[in-house]
């Protein structure tokens, strides 16, 4: 059982439709506790769309889904966040008029409990907690290296500083699972660079990463695992070099005569 | 007796009421993007529910007072329920439909609970006891009442924790959160629905303190009072920006300032030809004007994002 409890989230045959299109059929992956897996494929391959189901957005069609041992079916994203699946997204969703420390306060939420009764009274209890969450919140903007004061609106931060905070607020939810849907995009080569050395320590941290990327740098220097997925499908798996040179794998990023 | 000042003290009382009302409008706009038109209905309801508990405990020797929280408690807490029972059964099977389908359905809610209010409590209008002291007061020149101090200052405090509640604790957070993003709050782990019946709630149990203020400041009580009210609050809201808290709040009380002044002078400025009767078309006036020239409001929309 000991290769089981090594296996984090375990998703197979999973299929997913809109209307006709089949966007995942029969895909299935094993990612194990604390590795990084990468997940490319050419734009339109279902990457987002896996992540979407793997983070409740949608409801698959077929398979099994397991995380961290428990079968989850139809399942709302606050109940798996809950489970401990954080994400980002790829066009950058924070909450824009809240300031960055409120942002990552909000990925508190679901580890605190004052409820509205505590948020009435502000009881001794619901004040600890308030300070509590604060002063992590804080301690994840530094970690994610935010310099700006953290009272700055999210929307006034700087592209790559909005990246960073949409982590820091994933990371606030303690996810066993850090879901990133491509964080280097738009990025110079520096701050890509020190985008990597934050997944490492985030990774050296106990968390497991799962990344979408189009850099490949940085998915063949990041990686443990990679798997691509072509119209839905998984083409191909295994770690960085040798999916690199797998003849499918160059077929569907060149063209289909290629192999 | 100053006429102005007078006028001024009528705006601010009146205004307190829109504030509080426009409040409930204001926060389920900003988290649904939805006009909860039965609104004002809320408000009728709750001042209905705390007539009928002051007839009940009349009997009962209790202190006026007593029986005036025992009857807000009540009122409050149908309210609570009855905003929760019309999000979950009206507004949330429909939450992914065209915009146009809620606001429908809004409307049919009102006029339900209309209907169902005057089938309960009959078409007649009611007189509502005087369960507040009523000794009057000269204020510089205007006269003001223990009841209409009452007002203000209640609503002043009812204000002042939302604020404290929205921007300084948890539950504030996600509804803030919810408001800008629901997805993206989803996926932090919040509850979605359970912050949308949390803002229904808080908005009804609002409305159900200004229910009761209007009653005790008219003494009139009457199952068609929300209707009216509910747009002129709803006007509030718009003027202060929908959506947005403090807007309400602002809006609230220009509203009021704004009917009262203009009740007040409008005999003299046309000359005898308008009358104070003509108090309502100030409101409307004001929202036309809003929404030709500043469609966003006063203070603009800050709470929520989405048009």
């Amino acid at each position: 059982m000991t290769a089981a409890n090594n296996v984090l989230l375990d998703l197979s045959g999973v299929g997913k439709r809109f209307g006709g299109l089949a966007a995942l059929s029969d895909v299935s992956l094993h990612i194990r506790r604390g590795e990084i897996y990468g997940l490319i494929g050419p734009n339109g391959a279902g990457k987002t769309t896996l992540f979407n189901v793997v983070t409740g957005l949608y409801q698959m069609d077929d398979g099994q889904f397991t995380f961290d041992g428990i079968a989850y079916d139809r399942c709302k994203p606050h109940v798996l966040a809950q489970a401990g699946i954080a994400r980002t997204f790829q066009n950058i969703r924070l909450f824009a008029n809240m300031s960055a420390l409120e942002n990552v306060m909000v990925g508190r939420h679901l580890r605190t409990r004052a409820g509205i009764w505590g948020a009435l009274t502000r009881n001794a209890g619901a004040r600890a907690e308030e300070r509590a969450i604060v002063k992590r919140a804080r301690d994840l903007l530094h970690y994610v290296g935010i310099a700006s004061p953290h009272q700055t609106l999210a929307k006034h931060l700087s592209y790559g500083e909005q990246r960073r905070l949409e982590i820091a607020r994933a990371l606030a939810t303690d996810p066993k699972l850090l879901a990133l849907d491509e964080p280097a995009a738009g990025m110079n080569a520096t701050e890509t660079e020190s985008l990597k050395a934050l997944l490492q320590t985030i990774r050296a941290s106990g968390v497991t990463v799962l990344l979408i990327e189009h850099d490949v740098k940085l998915i063949l220097g990041l990686c443990d695992r990679v798997a691509v997925l072509d119209y839905g499908r998984k083409i191909a798996e295994g770690v960085p070099e040798e999916v690199r040179r797998n003849p499918a794998v160059i077929a569907a990023y060149l063209g289909g005569e290629a192999a | 007796m100053d006429i102005l000042l007078q006028q001024i003290v009528n705006g601010l009382v009146q205004g307190s009421v829109y504030a509080l009302v426009a409040l409930g409008y204001t926060m389920v706009y900003g988290i649904l993007g939805l006009i909860n038109f039965a609104h004002g209905e809320v408000v009728m309801v709750g001042a209905m529910v705390a007539l009928t508990m002051t007839q009940l405990l009349a009997a009962s020797g209790l202190p006026p007072l007593v029986i005036l929280l025992i009857a807000l408690m009540t009122s409050a807490g149908v309210c609570m329920a009855l905003g929760y029972g019309i999000e979950r059964i009206a507004y949330r099977p429909l939450r992914n439909a065209p915009r146009l389908a809620p606001l429908i359905t809004a409307i049919g809610v009102s006029i339900v609970l209309q209907n169902l209010a005057m089938m309960f409590w009959g078409r007649e209008y009611h007189a509502f006891p005087a369960l507040l002291p009523h000794s009057t007061h000269m204020l510089a020149g205007a006269v003001i009442n223990d009841v209409q101090i009452i007002i203000v200052l209640v609503a002043l405090a009812v204000m002042a924790c939302l604020l404290l509640l929205v921007h300084r604790t948890r539950l504030g957070r996600a509804m803030r959160a919810v408001a800008e993003n629901p997805s993206a709050a989803a996926l932090m782990g919040v509850n979605i629905n359970g912050v949308i019946s949390v803002t229904f709630m808080l908005g009804s149990a609002l409305a159900a303190v200004a229910g009761i203020m209007v009653s005790a400041n008219y003494g009139i009580v009457h199952y068609y009072m929300g209707a009216i009210l509910g747009l002129k609050a709803f006007t509030a809201a718009v003027l202060g920006g929908i959506g947005n808290l403090r807007g309400a709040m602002l809006g609230g009380l220009l509203l009021g300032l704004i009917e009262s002044l203009g009740a007040g002078y409008i005999g003299d400025l046309s000359g005898g030809f308008f009358g104070s009767n003509y108090q309502d078309v100030f409101a409307f006036f004001v929202l036309i004007i809003v929404l030709i020239f500043r469609p966003s409001g006063l203070m603009g929309e800050r709470v929520a994002e989405r048009a």
